[in-house]
């Protein structure tokens, strides 16, 4: 067996690692192991690469590993589970960026080597690579400066957006074509500029709470760019993982859009909602509608003789903070005999599962947490639920009126339960804009404040009945 | 690698992918955002053949010491806090087993 047999076995076991990793992903049980045998996938592919014959210098490897390595390890341990969004973004980029670097470098050494032009199937990995990989870097980038909050998180537009956009991908596909066809290196410097400029403003006018499908798209943008370096390398392993997570990116920007009723397209090139908090509160005969409100006092003596209650979290729970206290008024209500659940909608918070994992900061049992396929029929049979800092996910508007912006996207049905209690903290309106009926329900109480204070002093009332 | 061989490979990692990640529940969906995130560091294998063949050129070990870095940064960082997040998901304590019968 030659060296370069040995190699592509363990490829292949590398790629087997990923997997089976991405298998056991399937179940929270599992899913620790699963990460785990990933990351030993990853180690059998470097020390294989490491080995191959045709790396002769070390010394700029291990240096650059090291400080990569170092840099990302601290950033993992300290950020904050809240910071996740922002996170997933910055290392998604860093992905894209290596991958674009990686073409780059492919087709500076092609015309060193004194090639006039790239073949065809080159041609197409190295700018496909180079272009897709510098969109992704750059827009995660802007991704990351949003949820961050060093930009705006409204949608930022300018005039003739889209016809800019547009102007600038032609522009970046004729001068990748032209470039595979003519070997000059300023060529593709300047076509991996354009799609940098490209990646910001694809990403500039699109607002907070369409951020996961944007996450998700990037995702698969960096997966397929490093498939499209695998081609370019002649290496089944990038390829093989490239794809994988290329799916992955995929079908959650699949899942992400379904959530909201909207397309793939219509989230990425729509500038949608962020009209800011114009809520009237004013009927369509032009009344002003009533909103009644609920003390913590009266809220915390009807939750302990509740029999069931629900707790609907979004973005304003993590923007507050106030994941532990809302976990420690579940597990008081359930020492008293209370059912307890969590009902979580697909695209609550600022990327998938966001609200899954805040929760489990707080050491919320993974079985309290219900999907809304799950939470839905619940809804008749509960007494109480608790709407903390989401809006537009349980607005009834989406299902029941058809000129509603909203209409058709799937909600968690709380209007069907006994009492709703909205924690919020003013009655501005939510991410799209929309007037929200609910909070005018006769059913429905307002509890108007900083969500982490009224719980905390709700957890304090609810220990004193 | 013939380009037929390439393109057989790529249809079926993105059939294994679509089928494999289709089972993911929702509640994991951030963890499989991040642990994807850490396999596309992958390209780490491409930054290290660049760099370490680069045969003195500029640009190549300007490109590949910046994509190593990169690389390095992705997989590591992807993988640790995806640990962090998975280490955090439990279920709910079981309960005293009572005395039978």
């Amino acid at each position: 067996m030659t060296r370069a047999d040995v190699i592509q076995i363990a490829y292949l076991i590398a790629a087997f690692c990923f997997i089976l990793g991405l298998r056991w992903l399937s179940s929270p049980r599992t899913a620790r192991k699963g990460n785990l045998v990933a990351a030993l996938g990853m180690l059998i592919a470097i020390i294989a690469t490491l080995v191959d014959g045709r790396v002769v210098g070390y010394t700029w490897i291990a240096i650059a590993a090291f400080v990569g390595g170092s840099i990302g390890a601290l950033v993992a341990r300290r950020v904050q589970m809240t910071a996740m969004p922002q996170l997933v973004a910055l290392l998604n980029g860093l992905g894209g960026g290596a991958a674009a670097l990686i073409a780059i470098s492919e087709y500076h050494v092609a015309g060193a080597a004194g090639e006039a032009r790239l073949g065809a199937v080159i041609a197409v990995s190295v700018m496909f690579s180079t272009i897709v990989g510098s969109i992704s870097f750059a827009g995660s980038l802007v991704a990351f400066g949003k949820l961050q909050e060093l930009l705006p998180g409204r949608p930022i537009t300018w005039p003739a957006q889209k016809a800019l956009n547009g102007v600038g991908a032609i522009a970046v596909l004729g001068l990748a074509a032209y470039a595979s066809l003519n070997i000059q290196d300023p060529l593709l410097w300047v076509a991996a500029g354009l799609a940098l400029l490209l990646g910001v403003s694809a990403v500039l006018p699109i607002g907070g709470a369409d951020m996961p499908v944007v996450i998700a798209f990037l995702n698969a943008c960096t997966g397929l760019a490093a498939a499209a370096t695998g081609f370019a390398l002649n290496n089944s392993l990038l390829i093989i993982a490239g794809v994988l997570v290329g799916a992955s990116g995929t079908l959650l920007t699949q899942l992400m859009s379904k959530a909201m009723n909207r397309s793939v397209a219509s989230v990425l090139f729509g500038a949608f909602g962020g009209g800011g908090g114009s809520s009237s509160g004013v009927s369509a005969t032009g009344e002003t509608l009533p909103v009644l409100e609920i003390s913590v006092a009266d809220l915390a003596a009807q939750l302990v003789y509740a029999r069931r209650v629900m707790i609907v979290p979004g973005y304003g729970l993590a923007v507050a903070q106030a994941q532990h206290p809302v976990r420690e008024l579940a597990d008081l209500l359930i020492e008293r005999g209370v059912s307890v659940a969590f009902a979580i909608h697909p695209v609550a918070g600022r990327m998938p599962g966001h609200m899954n994992v805040l929760l489990a900061e707080a050491d919320v049992p993974y079985d309290q947490l219900l999907e809304m396929e799950e939470a839905n029929p619940d809804f008749p049979q509960t007494d109480i639920v608790l709407v903390i800092g989401a809006n537009d996910v349980v607005n009834p508007a989406a299902r029941d009126d058809e000129n509603s912006p909203l209409y058709g996207m799937p909600i968690l049905e709380v209007d069907n339960a006994e009492n709703v209690i909205v924690f919020k903290r003013s009655m501005a309106s939510g991410f799209a804009g929309v007037e929200n009926m609910l909070f005018h329900d006769p059913k429905t109480r307002m509890l108007f404040g900083d969500a982490r204070k009224s719980l905390t002093q709700l957890v304090q009332d609810v220990q004193a009945v | 690698m013939s380009l037929i061989t390439e393109l057989v490979i790529l249809v079926l990692a993105a059939w294994v992918g679509i089928e494999v990640i289709s089972k993911v529940p929702q509640m994991l969906h951030t963890p499989l955002m991040s642990g994807t995130n850490a396999i596309h560091g992958v390209v780490i294998v491409g930054a290290i053949l660049v760099l370490g063949a680069a045969a003195g050129g500029t640009v190549e070990t300007i490109c590949g010491i910046v994509a190593v870095a990169f690389g390095a940064a992705n997989v590591v960082g992807g993988f640790v806090v995806t640990d962090r997040m998975l280490q955090m998901f439990r279920r709910r304590p079981e309960p005293p087993k009572e005395g039978q019968g």
